[in-house]
């Protein structure tokens, strides 16, 4: 397995519904550097749930047309800068989610049916923005008793990182499942991994409830440190200090630009062929 | 009791009730170590809807007379969005929190429902407020008449003060001073509760315990 997060972006075509998980939730971002290197355009935005520096860093590059989410933030460091500009001056397309809503349409498309129902949210303005929901009467009974449909939603693309792969193809994530769920759900699945594993986990009892089966992996690639500034739990924590320090530069174009020039592009930039 | 995203203050108020000895078992959704969720995220959707969560905590850009919260955008600037609302607000019993107490925040319209305060009889709904705590008083949410009600003015707020900050009308009972901690909560904040509480919230921690 020579690929590189590279390689895999180059497979992320421009316009892909792109399934991420949140911040604390194993987000690549190799991959999300990559994407940007790679001038990434018009890729809409799935949270799952939500999203945070993954996200606003694709925003502030003008890689993303759309963003489907329950909330962009960066948590503790505050509002996600570029994210709100774009949302504000009406540059970016936002499509506001409740968080159940994205969970319930994601295993829709893993069960292979059309919609399935949730209850709540109906009062909420915003039924009124999604045209793959509905509101219906529950058919099972006699009473008026109106709930919200919501259709299956099927990701291009999820992108996230692990903790292992091992030499099946399989990938551990532990307890963070949301990642099985997109990644049953998405039509391609894209993982950076910190560590390769001899064997296969799935032999192991102790590994295996917390490993996606290869059946759903399209192809990996090694990345040591791959979710940093974010964490990876046992290895490293969240870089709360670079989490401020971007929520600071962010506020303007130009510090987001020294940004990129930084942590992104590192000198990258004049060595790639244009 | 559940505690979501971007609640410090509610985290601190659980664990303080916890180190108090209250037989409670709170979920913080954000925990770092320890995540109670072996199912994903969504989990903590399924125990609410399934009625296993007895209380939930949500804030809001705008919160008006009505107890409708909005999460999304307000007077031109856009906020993170709605998070669970929408879904925890029908499933829990939930305690309405926003630290600023201004006109600006107590609103008497909400400019977008991320999540409606009240919901006609035929939709089906375990949830609702039950209360809206500020940095300046407490309001009770009284279900039949749809209306907020003052409990308590923290000291040195005034009743005047409170209803000149808040934009929307609501009613007034024997609104009282809300106590002052006692000295055995203000030493289990300051250690136990400020310990657990730091690493989740350290900017929260770093403002509050120095």
């Amino acid at each position: 397995m020579a690929a590189r997060a590279e390689d895999l972006a180059g497979r992320v075509p421009d316009g892909a519904l792109v399934a991420l998980p949140p911040d604390y939730s194993l987000p690549s971002m190799a991959l999300v550097h990559a994407l940007i290197r790679r001038n990434a355009r018009g890729l809409r935005l799935l949270g799952v749930p939500v999203l945070g520096l993954s996200a606003d860093l694709l925003i502030g590059a003008s890689c993303v047309a759309e963003v489907h989410s329950s909330a962009v933030s960066l948590g503790e460091a505050g509002l996600a800068p570029r994210f709100s500009e774009a949302a504000e001056k009406g540059s970016l397309k936002v499509v506001d989610y409740t968080c159940p809503a994205v969970h319930t349409a994601l295993q829709a498309t893993e069960k292979g049916v059309p919609f399935m129902p949730l209850r709540g949210v109906l009062g909420s303005d915003l039924v009124a923005g999604h045209a793959d929901w509905q509101v219906a009467q529950n058919p099972f009974s006699s009473a008026k008793d109106p709930i919200l449909y919501v259709a299956a939603i099927v990701p291009d693309v999820a992108l996230f990182h692990a903790r292992w792969a091992d030499e099946a193809g399989n990938v551990w994530v532990g307890r963070r499942r949301e990642l099985a769920t997109i990644a049953h759900a998405a039509r391609n699945t894209y993982v950076t991994v910190e560590e390769m594993r001899k064997g296969d986990m799935l032999d192991d009892e102790l590994l295996a409830p917390g490993v996606i089966s290869s059946v759903y992996i399209t192809a990996l690639a090694q990345a040591p440190r791959g979710a940093a500034p974010l964490g990876v739990a046992d290895l490293y924590a969240i870089d709360d200090a670079h989490l401020a320090m971007y929520a600071k530069k962010a506020r303007t174009v130009d510090g987001f630009r020294q940004y990129l020039d930084e942590f992104v592009w590192q000198g990258r930039k004049s060595s790639l062929p244009a | 009791m559940a505690v979501g995203a971007a609640s410090p203050i509610p985290a601190t108020a659980c664990e303080l009730l916890r180190a108090k000895g209250a037989p409670i078992r709170v979920t913080r959704l954000h925990k770092r170590a320890g995540n109670p969720f072996t199912e994903g995220s969504r989990e903590l959707f399924d125990l609410a809807g399934q009625g296993r969560i007895d209380y939930f905590f949500l804030g809001g850009a705008q919160i008006d007379g009505e107890a409708n919260i909005n999460l999304v955008r307000a007077e031109g600037r856009r906020f993170p969005g709605s998070f669970g609302s929408a879904f925890m607000y029908f499933t829990c019993r939930t305690i309405l929190f926003r630290e600023e107490h201004s006109p600006r925040v107590l609103v008497p319209k909400v400019e977008f429902v991320s999540a409606p305060g009240w919901s006609p009889p035929e939709v089906t709904r375990r949830g609702g407020p039950v209360a809206l705590l500020t940095a300046k008083a407490l309001f009770a949410w009284d279900r039949e008449r749809r209306r907020f009600r003052l409990e308590s003015i923290h000291p040195p707020h005034s009743e005047a003060e409170v209803r000149a900050q808040t934009g929307f009308d609501y009613d007034v009972g024997n609104a009282r001073a809300t106590p002052a901690p006692t000295a055995e909560e203000l030493a289990l904040l300051r250690g136990s509760v400020a310990e657990r509480i730091a690493p989740d919230y350290p900017e929260f921690a770093k403002r509050v315990w120095g």
